[in-house]
């Protein structure tokens, strides 16, 4: 019990120290559970196998056709889907008493949700990695290369950040990690499928066109099409970040809010 | 010098439930203070909000000269809180949770793995240090726990019951951490549900139910407030209880009791002598003795005498802290 003397107490950890130490931890639990990447990336992988095989030479001509088409928009769905885990962890801290422990250190006290933050832009970036690593396999070649994956999939974490603080507040308002995750299907799964990642929105009914003309998944994925094709539209990618934009504006300062009240 | 902790008329509400109802509070420096009380009396919320997890609703607090609702910052840089619930990261292996807690406290990566290393060892976890959490034993955790409070040295360490649910190994173990961080010098306040914890821990106690502070001193003061020891006799045969009963209460007086355990007898003694007697009586009488305990009065008995009724059932803890976590 020596160790327990009086130790030297070290400068406080700046906001920016604390966040990435706290983005650190998020990553470690990447690396120690890896099933929580996978389950959520699982579902977006056998709908790029079976839209491709099944329906993708019905829709595009050939499966190899339709596969150009579906992994932009694919990408964007795994990430949207995966959002929900930013609510789940911070759920599960809550709950586990983890969160009462950082609250009571001297740091920066929004550093807790800033750094699940910046776990989550880690997260997203292997799952894209994932989709578009199997759609290359495929046969998916997007035209714009490398910079334009690249910039597609920074587009679409820009929205999933923005998602993100939706999550944080279910994840302050729901009792358990699992009613998280029930409360993202009903939310998630009308986002991603009234959209345009699957099939072009010309043959739905007009009601339906004009629900997937206005869900803002609609143009990311159109954005993401057109960035990692090269023919992407300005109006598109300025719609996603107005949106993204938006959606922060509104849930950033309540989620805020409440996360000060929770003390 | 502001003594540690200093609270008047504090009070914390949850809807119409009046957690913390007016407690007035003083506790010097160094010392090992303990609040004891049963599930539910406001324990919990006590130091949740003396350790400015929780916003007082009226009265006032100062730890270590610091207004809690006004100057939290102030009060975080100087204590330490182990929740009721070992509030470590399962997902991550001891040193990796350590190593998390020092980096946050502003040690350099260098500096913050070899402080890791350094408390595993004092806390006797290093074979297990590259193990997940998930895999450690209550105890193991609860020393992780503890160790992570003590990253940097506090002037202050909140314990919410920090042996609840331990083996008994583990516990003294507990119990022998807790005695070396007070002779440091930090002043140590928990909370427990166990007397004789209190008891061999704590300098001072306050004890708390219904939110409210019932009675206050040294655990020699309160005992002399029940004034007498206990006698446990298990029974063999749970259905000679009421003839048990009888020949126990010829003996030793009005003071015994059966109680909800069909084949067990309590007694209130004032002095042992008449004990032998009345075992002999028991096995004259062909009433086999499973068990027999002689020890001071329980949480329980201090809580008869002091509040005149037994202490009410337990709730389940996990719901107690979600409430409090919501509101």
């Amino acid at each position: 019990m020596s160790m327990l003397a009086t130790t030297p107490r070290p400068p406080a950890a700046s906001a920016w120290a604390a966040t990435l130490t706290l983005g650190w931890r998020a990553m470690l639990k990447i690396k120690h559970v890896p099933f929580q990447l996978f389950d959520v990336t699982a579902f977006p992988l056998m709908m790029t196998l079976m839209f491709t095989y099944l329906f993708g030479g019905a829709l595009a001509g050939s499966p190899r056709e339709y596969v150009q088409y579906l992994i932009p928009g694919i990408v964007v769905q795994t990430i949207v889907f995966i959002t929900v885990y930013t609510g789940v962890g911070l759920n599960g801290d809550i709950s586990k008493g983890l969160f009462d422990r950082f609250r009571s250190v001297p740091i920066w006290q929004p550093a807790p949700i800033f750094g699940a933050l910046l776990g989550d832009v880690f997260r997203y970036s292997l799952a894209a990695t994932m989709v578009i690593a199997l759609g290359i396999v495929m046969g998916f070649r997007p035209a714009a290369g490398i910079m334009g994956v690249v910039l597609a999939v920074a587009l679409v974490i820009v929205f999933a950040m923005s998602l993100s603080w939706m999550w944080i507040i279910v994840g302050m308002l729901v009792q358990s990690p699992e009613s998280v995750m029930t409360s993202s299907f009903l939310l998630l799964f009308p986002l991603t499928m009234g959209s345009n990642i699957f099939v072009d929105p010309r043959t739905m009914p007009g009601w339906l066109q004009r629900v997937v003309a206005v869900n803002p998944v609609t143009h990311l994925a159109d954005a993401s099409r057109g960035l990692m094709h090269g023919q992407a539209a300005a109006s598109d990618i300025v719609w996603v970040l107005v949106a993204s934009a938006v959606i922060t504006a509104v849930f950033a300062p309540i989620a805020m809010r409440m996360y000060h009240r929770e003390r | 010098m502001s003594p540690a902790i200093e609270t008047s008329a504090l009070t914390k509400h949850f809807g119409a439930t009046r957690a913390v109802d007016g407690i007035d509070l003083r506790v010097e420096r160094g010392a090992v203070y303990g609040l004891l009380g049963p599930n539910g009396a406001g324990k919990t919320t006590t130091i949740r909000v003396l350790s400015t997890l929780l916003r007082p609703d009226g009265g006032w607090a100062r730890v270590l000269g610091h207004d809690v609702a006004t100057e939290p910052a102030r009060v975080r840089e100087k204590v330490s809180l182990t929740g009721q619930f070992a509030s470590v990261d399962e997902d991550l292996t001891g040193h990796e949770n350590l190593v998390l807690v020092a980096r946050l406290f502003g040690y350099a990566w260098k500096a913050a793995r070899a402080r890791a290393d350094e408390l595993l060892a004092a806390f006797d976890l290093t074979e297990s240090a590259a193990k997940q959490v998930r895999a450690y034993s209550g105890g193991m955790r609860r020393r992780l726990d503890i160790a992570a409070s003590l990253v940097v040295t506090p002037e202050l360490l909140f314990l919410d019951e920090p042996t609840t649910g331990l083996d008994p190994r583990s516990r003294n173990q507990v119990w022998d951490i807790v005695r070396s961080i007070a002779g440091g010098g930090t002043t140590v306040l928990l909370t427990t549900q166990y007397l004789e914890e209190a008891d061999r821990l704590a300098d001072r106690l306050a004890v708390i139910d219904h939110g409210r502070l019932i009675a206050e001193g040294t655990s020699r003061e309160l005992k002399r407030s029940v004034g007498s020891n206990t006698l446990h006799v298990r029974l063999d045969d749970p259905a000679r209880q009421s003839e048990g009963e009888r020949i126990l209460r010829q003996l030793l007086g009005a003071g015994v009791h059966a109680g909800s355990d069909p084949a067990l007898l309590t007694a209130r003694v004032e002095g042992n002598d008449r004990i032998p007697a009345a075992l002999e009586a028991l096995a004259s009488a062909g009433i086999g003795v499973a068990e027999l305990t002689l020890g001071q009065p329980s949480l329980d008995d201090v809580f008869f005498a002091l509040t005149g009724k037994g202490q009410e059932p337990a709730e389940t803890p996990g719901t107690a802290a979600r409430e409090e976590a919501l509101v």
